[in-house]
């Protein structure tokens, strides 16, 4: 079996007295669509940050496409492949929605020293935003400035300019959180169509969301991973129908 | 409101940040003010000495030379939200490469002006390096103390003057050019500074439009953002912030020959202050911004100086005043009126 692309192998992290990373190990196969989730206080951002380079692990490796991660800082990751997409909307508010894809586009094709030249008018880059912004269905909106989209169309546009990098490994952080209904069910549809050419790891509360898309969920309570497996294992897991009871109902 | 509706069917409104690459279509349409304004710039000698006031070309000459410090730090401060309050700090050291090179009977432009420039951008990378560790206040604060550091030195140095300055002994030549080009006749120096303005300004302007420029207009945007999809705005803070250092000290090697003469108060913290003021007042962010800032602050410093001993007491409240009320300053005034 190939290497998984992500490795996470007794990940480590306390802040004081607090242990928000307890020994924390998983995987992320090439291809899969890999569900985190928990309850509130599980530490899901903690890994995330942890992930990402904006928080460092006090033991513990990340290893990603082969190479050990654990200590670089977040633009290397991105460099490397590792696109994320942030719970709370961050976005260029004043840039276009274009532009917004172009930047995460030029950030991967050759370097940004250029001192002359339109970067408006780069075809290369362009065409990778446009395509980005088509696979989320933002591309009618391409020409307007991003803080005039709405709070559902911003969730898209975090996504496309997370698409626009050409990841490795997409890293989404609660895509759901804040948005409607309808505005779930288009986000969950495309997720299925993003996953048969991206791996991807999600950190997701939405439960509905999280069983209809993920290949294998880990839970995380108080920092453990208590369990890893199929949607099926986990809607019958005992131990996380307890670390869940009275919280909401699983699947 | 109105932006929608001037410019909702075309989709792109004034809110729309992405500058425009210079010479095109668009530009000739939306540049109207800086077309008009280096046109105003270029024919000012013939009106002045038509009408006989030969004093304005030397006055406008000093103004454009501080705009040319005005649109620099509007690089870094309007499209990248570094907001550097030790400016005249790259001025002083231009200037002080000429005087200094003068004191040594070395009067060579093709010698004092790379080299005033080269030492400038060295000072800026430096103190760039150190100051762009930090954010917001701090950064305020650790640029200014940089640049009163110079400040001080300036004044200790008594073989060059110290705190009286140091007079020139005639502007620089120009070997190779001397037939054509005089900088000791006044309309011949106003011109070599006009050039200089016109290409300090179409440098910014490219430089903001290039992909250079957007990761720096995107770190100011949202930095957090920028680090995510790979880049480190450090670096790109820095390089900008040595570019910027680069042309204030055209200025400061500008401004020594049109003097003669250097002092210390060429880096005093009140005249990066002014510069900051320049840069508001014209409106940040618009490069022209701070050419046609720097103009209103001289001119209005002009008229009311001559007007009354205590002139500042006036000068203050009206900066405060404008800079309250025309919110994008002089140029987002213009334009407002214009699509009103």
């Amino acid at each position: 079996m190939a290497e998984p692309l992500l490795e996470v192998s007794r990940l480590r992290k306390a802040f004081g007295a607090v242990i928000a990373t307890d020994d924390l190990s998983l995987t992320v196969e090439p291809g899969e669509i890999h569900a985190v989730i928990g309850p509130n206080g599980a530490g899901k951002t903690t890994l995330i940050s942890q992930l990402t380079g904006d928080v460092t692990p006090d033991s513990g490796s990340v290893r990603f496409d082969g190479r050990d991660i654990t200590r670089l800082p977040t633009h290397r990751r991105a460099q490397r492949g590792l696109a994320r997409s942030f719970q709370i909307t961050s976005i260029l508010p004043g840039f276009t929605v274009l532009e917004n894809a172009a930047v995460a586009a030029q950030a991967h094709a050759g370097h940004s020293f250029r001192f002359f030249g339109d970067a408006g008018r780069d075809r290369q880059v362009n065409a990778v935003a446009y395509q980005a912004l088509e696979t989320v269905g933002l591309a009618d909106r391409a020409p307007v400035p991003a803080r005039t989209l709405s709070h559902g169309e911003k969730r898209q546009l975090e996504l496309a300019i997370a698409l626009a990098t050409k990841p490795k490994l997409l890293l989404l952080d609660e895509p759901m959180a804040g948005v409607g209904k309808e505005e779930t069910a288009i986000m969950v549809a495309m997720l299925r169509r993003l996953r048969a050419d991206y791996t991807i790891l999600l950190v997701e509360h939405d439960m509905d969301a999280v069983f209809a898309l993920a290949d294998r969920i880990t839970v995380l309570v108080y920092g453990r991973a208590i369990a890893t497996g199929t949607p099926d294992r986990i809607r019958t897991d005992p131990e996380v129908r307890a670390a869940y009871l009275g919280e909401e109902e699983i699947g | 409101m109105t932006d929608l509706s001037r410019n909702g069917s075309a989709g792109v409104s004034a809110a729309d940040p992405a500058p425009i690459a210079p010479f095109s279509r668009a530009w000739l349409t939306a540049r109207w003010v800086p077309l008009v304004l280096f046109a105003a710039l270029a024919l000012l000698p013939f009106v002045a000495d038509w009408a006989g006031e030969g004093f304005y070309i030397t006055l406008f000459t000093r103004i454009m030379i501080l705009a040319i410090a005005a649109v620099s730090l509007d690089l870094i401060l309007g499209y990248g939200a570094m907001v550097s309050f030790g400016h005249a700090a790259y001025l002083g050291i231009g200037a002080y490469v000429i005087g200094i090179l003068d004191y040594h009977a070395v009067g060579n432009a093709w010698i004092g002006w790379p080299l005033g420039i080269a030492v400038s951008a060295v000072a800026a990378l430096l103190i760039g390096a150190v100051s762009l560790k930090t954010r917001g206040v701090y950064f305020i604060m650790i640029t200014l103390a940089f640049a009163q550091m110079l400040y001080f030195a300036a004044t200790s140095l008594s073989r060059y003057g110290g705190d009286d300055g140091l007079t020139i002994w005639g502007r620089n030549t120009v070997p190779g050019l001397d037939g054509w080009l005089d900088l000791e006749d006044r309309t011949t120096y106003y011109y070599v500074v006009f050039v200089c303005l016109l290409l300090v300004y179409l440098l910014c302007r490219a430089l903001v439009t290039s992909r250079f420029g957007r990761v720096i207009r995107g770190a100011k945007e949202n930095e957090q953002r920028m680090r995510a999809v790979g880049f480190n705005p450090y670096v790109y803070r820095l390089v900008a912030f040595t570019l910027s250092g680069a042309m204030a000290g055209l200025a400061g090697v500008l401004l020594a020959n049109h003097a003669e003469f250097v002092s210390p108060a060429y880096m005093a913290w009140t005249r990066s202050g002014e510069l900051i003021v320049m840069v508001v007042l014209g409106g940040m962010g618009t490069l022209h911004g701070a050419i046609i800032g720097a103009i209103s602050f001289l001119m209005l410093e002009e008229i009311l100086s001559g007007l009354w001993q205590h002139w500042k007491v006036i000068f203050g409240p009206l900066l405060i005043l404008l800079v309250l009320f025309a919110r994008g300053g002089i140029v987002g005034w213009l334009e407002k009126r214009r699509h009103g």
